[in-house]
């Protein structure tokens, strides 16, 4: 008696007629595509983007070349080379972030005992030719030096969590 | 009706103008009159069926190209004419070039009786309604020769399952079909249209305009004749044929650039025809929906009856979208049960039904 009152019932089509009914609705819903160029969605302060270089106010790089985020790195993306600067302070002569290897994972930065390595909010780079991608001391440095008051917003606003 | 009258006139002029050369000249502008605009339909479906998918799925859908993505198709078409077509070696290279030709032909061959107003087609053949089953069933055999051209095994898989799928669905679709003979009493497809027109009276009540059309003591043939009508154009949820995620992309997956661009063609063209079809058909074809009523009738019968039939095309084109953005694909063996099992003894049975009311006094017609 049940398979027959089934049969009848799936004649009805009704399970199909609900599912037209639901895609029907969402046929008038308010649409949710976030049209990327032109609209952006919102980003937090510890967006996790392309890294950059901090210096101190008074201009000197931070980057003591202690080599903690090349050893916590877990995808072997930067590489330090360090040497005594005239003054006397240690300092790095090669500080190179692969990001094509690099996962984004932040590590780096949480490492970094003087803040010097850090993410910025930047998603929109890219390169054209092999090699682009891999960013040297004074091209992290530029971005730090171009970037430095968003930079230092998001460190203060992010710094009541820790 | 006069401007067709018009036209008789001036059909009749140049006849004595150019004797023997005017018929075939005058056909060949009639079948471009029909073909160019219905491959702008197709061209500009593929942009609706995107647009309807992406707002049933919370979308917005292309809106780059062009004023509010307007001539996304057009880039579409340019971008398919300039791909390489590669043949795949091992290929039979003549049945692989043909194989799209093949399938497009009937598409639009179909075309030819079908009536757009009253005394509005390019052939008035009576046995309309066999033509067009001819020429729907060929459409397959440019998927299996794709199939089998390709020397594929996805292919090939493809075009097993796109035959067997047609041979199944095309005996349904022609019982439902011959439920709709029998209410009208011919095969010409104008005159089944004609037989819409009047409506019927039961149980004294007057049934006129849109309810005096066939899909309503027709229903289960109305839905039965559209859902294989569906299945024979491998629309979802019946596109075993295609089925991207069992068998790549089915038939089609060897083919690149134009080849490829004539199969889209094709499945686009069919559902034109289908939607054509069941407007025709169930729908009243070119008939006023409000004819015959008061006040409403007399105002809208002055709408010419084309608009009519594109009003009740897009309507069913519109389902063709809704069903593939609702319905996940039949899995093969549930395609095969609902073809065999529930619509070939329905319409058997309704076949009998409808023959015999016809012996009853009860008859509509």
């Amino acid at each position: 008696m049940e398979k027959i009152t089934q049969f009848f019932r799936s004649l009805m089509l009704l399970e199909l007629l609900k599912g037209m009914a639901l895609t029907g609705r969402y046929f008038f819903a308010r649409k949710i595509t976030v049209q990327f160029p032109e609209e952006k969605t919102p980003q937090g302060f510890r967006f996790r983007g392309l890294h950059a270089q901090r210096r101190y106010a008074n201009g000197e790089e931070r980057c003591i070349g202690c080599k903690l985020c090349e050893a916590v790195c877990p995808a072997l993306a930067i590489n330090i080379e360090v040497a005594e600067r005239a003054d006397g302070t240690r300092r790095t002569t090669r500080y190179d972030i692969d990001l094509v290897k690099c996962i984004f994972c932040g590590f780096c930065e949480e490492s970094c005992p003087v803040d010097a390595i850090v993410e910025t909010r930047i998603l929109e780079y890219h390169g054209e030719n092999r090699g682009d991608l891999y960013y040297t001391k004074d091209m992290l440095l530029a971005v730090g030096d171009k970037y430095e008051e968003q930079i230092a917003r998001d460190r203060a606003a992010d710094a009541k969590y820790r | 009706m006069e401007l067709l009258h018009y036209l008789q006139s001036f059909e009749q002029y140049m006849q004595d103008l150019l004797g023997p050369v005017w018929m075939p000249l005058w056909t060949l502008v009639k079948i471009v009159v029909i073909v160019v605009p219905l491959m702008l339909s197709v061209a500009y479906l593929t942009l609706a069926e995107r647009w309807v998918i992406a707002w049933m799925q919370v979308r917005i859908g292309p809106n780059r190209v062009g004023p509010y993505g307007l001539l996304q198709p057009i880039a579409d078409g340019v971008k398919l004419m300039f791909k390489e077509i590669i043949v795949p070696s091992g290929a039979n290279k003549f049945l692989f070039v043909a194989a799209p030709l093949l399938a497009l032909m009937p598409a639009l061959a179909a075309w030819a009786v079908v009536p757009f107003g009253d005394g509005m087609e390019v052939a008035n053949v009576n046995a309309g309604l066999l033509y067009i089953l001819a020429m729907t069933s060929l459409g397959v055999y440019g998927v299996i020769i794709a199939g089998w051209a390709s020397n594929s095994k996805y292919a090939f898989l493809g075009a097993l399952r796109s035959a067997a799928q047609i041979v199944s669905y095309e005996i349904a679709m022609g019982f439902a079909l011959v439920c709709v003979l029998m209410a009208a009493q011919s095969m010409n497809l104008g005159d089944i249209v004609r037989g819409q027109q009047a409506g019927f009276t039961l149980f004294g009540l007057k049934f006129s305009g849109l309810f005096g059309w066939y899909f309503i003591p027709l229903f289960p043939m109305f839905l039965v004749y559209f859902i294989a009508g569906v299945a024979e154009t491998n629309r979802a949820p019946f596109d075993v044929t295609e089925g991207e995620s069992e068998i790549v992309a089915g038939f089609h997956v060897e083919y690149s650039g134009m080849a490829f661009a004539l199969f889209f063609l094709a499945e686009y063209a069919n559902m034109i025809l289908i939607a054509a079809l069941t407007a025709i058909m169930f729908l009243g074809g070119w008939l006023n929906p409000f004819h015959g009523w008061p006040v409403l009738g007399a105002v809208t019968d002055l709408i010419p009856g084309l608009f009519w039939l594109l009003g009740k095309m897009s309507a069913m084109l519109f389902m063709f979208l809704w069903f593939r953005a609702t319905f996940p694909r039949y899995r093969y063996d549930q395609l095969m049960r609902l073809g065999w099992k529930v619509f070939i003894p329905l319409t058997l049975i309704w076949v009998a039904v409808v023959g015999a009311w016809m012996q009853t006094p009860f008859w509509l017609w």
